[in-house]
Order: structure tokens, then C-alpha cells, then sequence
């Protein structure tokens, strides 16, 4: 129900591939898709051929492209893979407002106002 | 006003809801704690869910469906980590196929909970987090949650840009 517009597996991989810090800041940085993974490697404190593997589990994720450019294999975030991560949380969102919803008309008392639209996001 | 607060962050893929009900605590919590009255809000008017098991223990599973116009049914299960009644409970959420096997295909997610007395009613501050793979798996396994996260904002901060 909660994430019936996206496609299971390729979410699971979706968060698998955000749920690391390293992984993250990779994506900030290939926003542009002027970095090479060597380049983007020179950034972290840790081998080249650990920073590979995170690049690959971002690729698989959907999150990254890479393009090659001569010699070089350029990497760019895909901004509506990391877009479909805050669909998901639209959908949970979604969801837990209407079970509450549903669990205040199951109580008794009276109830005032109008759920506020639309969350704070952080 | 019942949702009170909602929050999305995205680096922790995390939902933080507070909701306020003008019933007590042990009122609200029955909401949880009976079958009967947790299968009339689980699943939205046109998916009604229907508890089978339900043992609020730790390590205890609840399994329900919920039943589509067509008649589908969806499966799904709760693997409660957590229990402190009438004041919190915690739980991994998760989906199963029609012979009620956890899906490995769809993310769980991890719920808590806790209802708090508030001037003469409950507030109800409720947490929902996607798991990853890793996370589901150490849950399931420690029935501990450890967050790995570090740095907060990342994400949105992409976004922004």
C-alpha cells in the first residue's frame, strides 16, 4: 500500500544505496557529472577501490550514471532517482495521516479543527 | 486538531508524527492492543485489514490482511521489538506474501510509538523509518535499533541545489 507506485525492489535498493553517510556526500558531489570516480575517490579517506564499490552500489541504485569522456568515466547524480526517496516519505506521510484519522473517529469526544496541510520538512 | 506536528527527513528516512486525542491513554492504546479495534483503522475504507495473529510481546508477531475491492488480499506482519503498555510500543512493519513469508522485496519499516497524558487526553508521538537491508537485518536479528546515520540534511540539501 504504502509504496504501491514504486517498484519494490528497485526501492529497496533505493535505500540501501542512502543509508550510508559516504554514499550520500558522493551524490552531492556528482551533482555536476565533471568528476571521474578517481577524482571523486581523491575526496574520502579510504581506498580507491572502497569508494569504487560505493559508487557501484549507487549505480545499481539508479542514483548514479556514469558516462565515459575519452579516458575518463564521469559519474552524475540523478536527481529523480534521489526525488522518488521523498515520494516515499510522501506516501508513508499519506498513510499515517489517514490511520490517525481513522483512530480519532474511533474515539469518543469531541474534536476541533482541521488537520494542517502539508508537513515541516527537515 | 488531531495530527499536531508532521516531519520528513529524508537522510534518515523518517516520518515523526504527533497527533493529540482527547481520550486517555489506556483508551488510546486499546486502539493498538485490540485486534478488533486495530483492524478498523489499519487499512483505508477501501483495503480493510483483518488481524489474524496478534501478540504484543517481545518477539511477538502480529499478521493481518487486507482485503481489496476486487477481493485481493495483501498480506502483511508486524515483528514487535518493543512493548510497554499502555505507554509505547515498537515494531518492524513489513509485508508478506499469500503463504504470510516476509517479502525480502519490499522495505520494512520500523515504527515506535508513545502516548503520553496530556491535559486530560493523549499525545500520541509516532516514529516511521524505511529500514535498509543492513538495518532490517540487524533488527530482526539483535531485535535492537542502532542508528548508523551520521551527518543530517544531505539530501536535502541536493535537492535544494
Amino acid at each position: 500500500m504504502v509504496v504501491s507506485n514504486l517498484q519494490d525492489r528497485a526501492l529497496n535498493d533505493l535505500f540501501h544505496a542512502l543509508s550510508d553517510a559516504t554514499r550520500r556526500d558522493i551524490l552531492r558531489r556528482a551533482i555536476t557529472g565533471e568528476l571521474s570516480v578517481s577524482r571523486l575517490a581523491e575526496a574520502y579517506p579510504m581506498s580507491f577501490a572502497a569508494v569504487q564499490k560505493h559508487v557501484a552500489v549507487l549505480e545499481r541504485a539508479g542514483l548514479i550514471t556514469k558516462q565515459r569522456r575519452g579516458r575518463e568515466q564521469l559519474v552524475r547524480t540523478d536527481l529523480a532517482a534521489v526525488r522518488r526517496a521523498r515520494q516515499a516519505l510522501d506516501e508513508l506521510e499519506a498513510t499515517w495521516r489517514g490511520r490517525v484519522e481513522r483512530m480519532s473517529e474511533l474515539l469518543p469526544g469531541p474534536r476541533s479543527g482541521k488537520q494542517p496541510k502539508g508537513g515541516n520538512r527537515r | 486538531m488531531t495530527v499536531t506536528s508532521v516531519e520528513q527527513d529524508l537522510d534518515r528516512l523518517t516520518l515523526t508524527l504527533t497527533a493529540e486525542f482527547d481520550a486517555p491513554v489506556e483508551r488510546v492504546w486499546q486502539l493498538w492492543a485490540d485486534p478488533r479495534q486495530l483492524e478498523r483503522w489499519w487499512g483505508p475504507p477501501t483495503y480493510p485489514a483483518t488481524v489474524e495473529e496478534h501478540d504484543l510481546t517481545p518477539g511477538g508477531n502480529v499478521t493481518y490482511f487486507m482485503t481489496g475491492p476486487e477481493g485481493d488480499k495483501h498480506y502483511g506482519w508486524w515483528r514487535v521489538t518493543a512493548v510497554n503498555p499502555p505507554e509505547s510500543l515498537e515494531f518492524i512493519d513489513g509485508f508478506a506474501d499469500a503463504d504470510g513469508k516476509p517479502s525480502e522485496d519490499l522495505p520494512t519499516t520500523t515504527v515506535q510509538v508513545r502516548l503520553i497524558a496530556n491535559a486530560g487526553g493523549t499525545r500520541m508521538e509516532l516514529r516511521s523509518t524505511y529500514d535498509s537491508r543492513e538495518q532490517m537485518e540487524q533488527v530482526l536479528g539483535m531485535g535492537v535499533v542502532e542508528g548508523l546515520r551520521q551527518s543530517v540534511g544531505q539530501i536535502d540539501a541536493l535537492l535544494a541545489e
